[in-house]
């Protein structure tokens, strides 16, 4: 990285006061980590019609550019020049603020994700913890945009999803205990050191049905098919959103889909090992290829993050919209039991010294 | 000195926030200034280096404290005239609260007996130690009883929320999700086999 930089710069660099240099460095990391994430939105959303599109037998956007690749753009030019309706009777302050506030959690979570086995912006001893806060904030934006639209629609939305995100972050919680009992470390960089050593010590056969609860509970939260009954439009029209137009409606896509992209990443971090490589061990792999693909490297979370963003894609054309008391079923009475379960089974493998966990102190 | 700029920046905020609660009209607005009250003491924490504290402050009254206030509190109309008439009748009990808080807090900070040092100001902690590992390794061990205890007396308010609000209607239609994931086609279609028939109005 170093040697791109002319070294005139580089003496300018080092006059700066250490306190400046590191808040100028972090900035960087930042905004080069948020402009990555909104550009993998872009193209999550092209991915996503294209994928459903395959689903149900038609070819999807191909229109803008060679295979319709232009088509994110022509969206965001399209929502950028709209106009931004506020409802008269609406609370003008919270309808603008809401939309900031799906999308603000979103992004400021990315800050603890560890990207390669060297590379995360802020290393902190709390970072599941940080996760955890910071995905049960994004629901702010959602009630706020139900109320303060001032209209029937968006509060039936509002509350509907409330109830929801309240109910499956609970689940959500107890999946990240078991994950945190297994790795013995809030810290996400080392929960993915303890999943060190090929696949079978990923987590996700140990705690296989945290696993699932943490993914599903994911969907949930994130207010996607087939728990998208918050704007579900055969009913209430488009929910909590209902009122927004332009930029403020693309500002709540970009929260929704950068979400999607995070719990993704977080699936792939928590129970999938992150950045490690599948081959891990495989000492018949040999030379500079081999060692790449044995080696720990941003594109392996990569893939495992585009293979869970495609799971949702696939589970929103495959199943019919749940019924909100099936919803509410499911999150109290099935993934809230299950976890508590499964946390009790792997707190007797913990002392018994059974398991991947056997060799951990404390 | 940057760390006392942030501070004083950051308790600021928080005072502002504290007064928006009370002085603000729409009841809405009020749980928002709480909201970001608690943001703001949640930095405060974070910059006495208790960052188990201040992200659990975020995530229990933040995320789900809050999130249900507001819940409650969108779906009352609240009258604001009649809930501001009884400012005379409860500024003396009002007065007496805030009174005893400012003694405690004199107390703590000037009186002899609490046996905590002030006098030595921050001391920051050595690089790699974990404030939840902490707080857990004297939660689990020293103050155990009271901590069960606490678990319990919430399990109990849970369980008495849940029964003081059900009712058991008669009559009520219930699913059975195992019953309807268990049937069989069976159960519901019989198929019959017969020969075709001639209707009543052919001939």
């Amino acid at each position: 990285m170093k040697m791109f930089i002319p070294q005139f710069v580089l003496d300018i660099w080092s006059r700066f006061p250490p306190l400046m240099q590191y808040l100028f460095e972090t900035t960087f990391w930042i905004v080069v980590v948020m402009i990555s994430v909104i550009l993998t939105v872009a193209f999550t959303t092209y991915f996503e019609r294209k994928v459903i599109g395959y689903m149900q037998g038609r070819l999807g956007p191909n229109r803008v550019g060679p295979w319709g690749l232009g088509q994110p753009f022509a969206d965001v030019i399209k929502l950028l020049i709209k106009e931004v309706v506020v409802p008269q009777e609406s609370n003008r302050f919270l309808f603008v603020i809401a939309p900031l506030l799906t999308l603000v959690p979103a992004l400021a979570t990315w800050a603890v994700v560890p990207l390669t086995d060297t590379f995360v912006i802020a290393d902190i001893n709390a970072g599941l913890l940080y996760v955890l806060a910071l995905t049960s904030v994004g629901v702010y934006g959602v009630i706020l945009a139900g109320w303060a639209t001032n209209s029937k629609y968006a509060f039936l939305g509002a509350m509907r999803s409330a109830a929801q995100i309240v109910a499956y972050e609970i689940a959500m919680g107890f999946a990240l205990v078991g994950v945190l009992m297994a790795s013995g470390s809030l810290n996400l960089g080392v929960i993915t050191e303890a999943q060190a050593g090929g696949v079978s010590n990923w987590f996700w056969l140990p705690l296989l049905p945290l696993f699932f609860v943490y993914f599903i509970s994911g969907v949930a939260e994130t207010n996607r098919a087939p728990f998208d009954v918050a704007e579900g439009e055969s009913e209430i029209v488009a929910g909590f959103h209902v009122e927004y137009s332009g930029v403020a409606f693309a500002l709540f896509f970009l929260g929704e889909y950068a979400n999607i992209i995070l719990i993704s990443a977080l699936t792939s971090i928590l129970f999938l090992g992150g950045y490690l490589s599948p081959f891990e061990g495989w000492v018949f792999l040999e030379g500079t290829a081999g060692s790449f693909l044995r080696g720990p490297s941003l594109a392996w979370l990569c893939i495992k993050i585009c293979f869970f963003i495609y799971v949702f894609f696939w589970i929103r054309a495959t199943f019919p919209r749940y019924r909100y008391d099936q919803i509410m079923r499911l999150g109290w009475k099935v993934f809230i039991p299950v976890t508590i379960v499964w946390i009790f089974v792997e707190g007797v493998m913990v002392w018994m010294q059974i398991g991947p966990w056997a060799n951990l102190t404390g | 000195m940057f760390h006392a700029i942030l501070f004083y920046f950051f308790s600021a905020v928080l005072l502002g926030a504290a007064l928006g609660v009370i002085f603000s009209r729409n009841p809405v607005h009020a749980v928002m200034f709480l909201v970001l009250a608690f943001f703001q003491s949640a930095v405060l924490w974070l910059l006495a280096e208790a960052e188990f504290l201040a992200i659990v402050l975020v995530l229990v009254y933040v995320g789900a404290v809050m999130v249900l206030f507001l819940f409650v509190v969108m779906m009352l109309d609240i009258n604001v005239e009649r809930v501001t008439g009884g400012f005379a009748k409860y500024l003396p009990l009002g007065i007496l609260v805030a009174g005893l808080m400012v003694t405690e807090l004199a107390l703590i900070i000037w009186g002899q007996g609490s046996g905590v040092d002030l006098s030595g100001g921050f001391v920051a902690m050595p690089e790699g130690y974990s404030n939840t590992e902490a707080l857990g390794a004297v939660l689990y061990t020293e103050h155990v009883y009271a901590f069960e205890i606490a678990a319990v007396i919430l399990l109990l308010a849970i369980v008495a929320a849940i029964t003081l609000t059900m009712r058991k209607r008669p009559g009520l239609k219930q699913q059975d999700v195992a019953k309807q994931v268990a049937v069989r086609a069976e159960d519901r279609v019989r198929i019959v086999k017969m020969d075709a028939e001639r209707g009543e109005g052919e001939s």
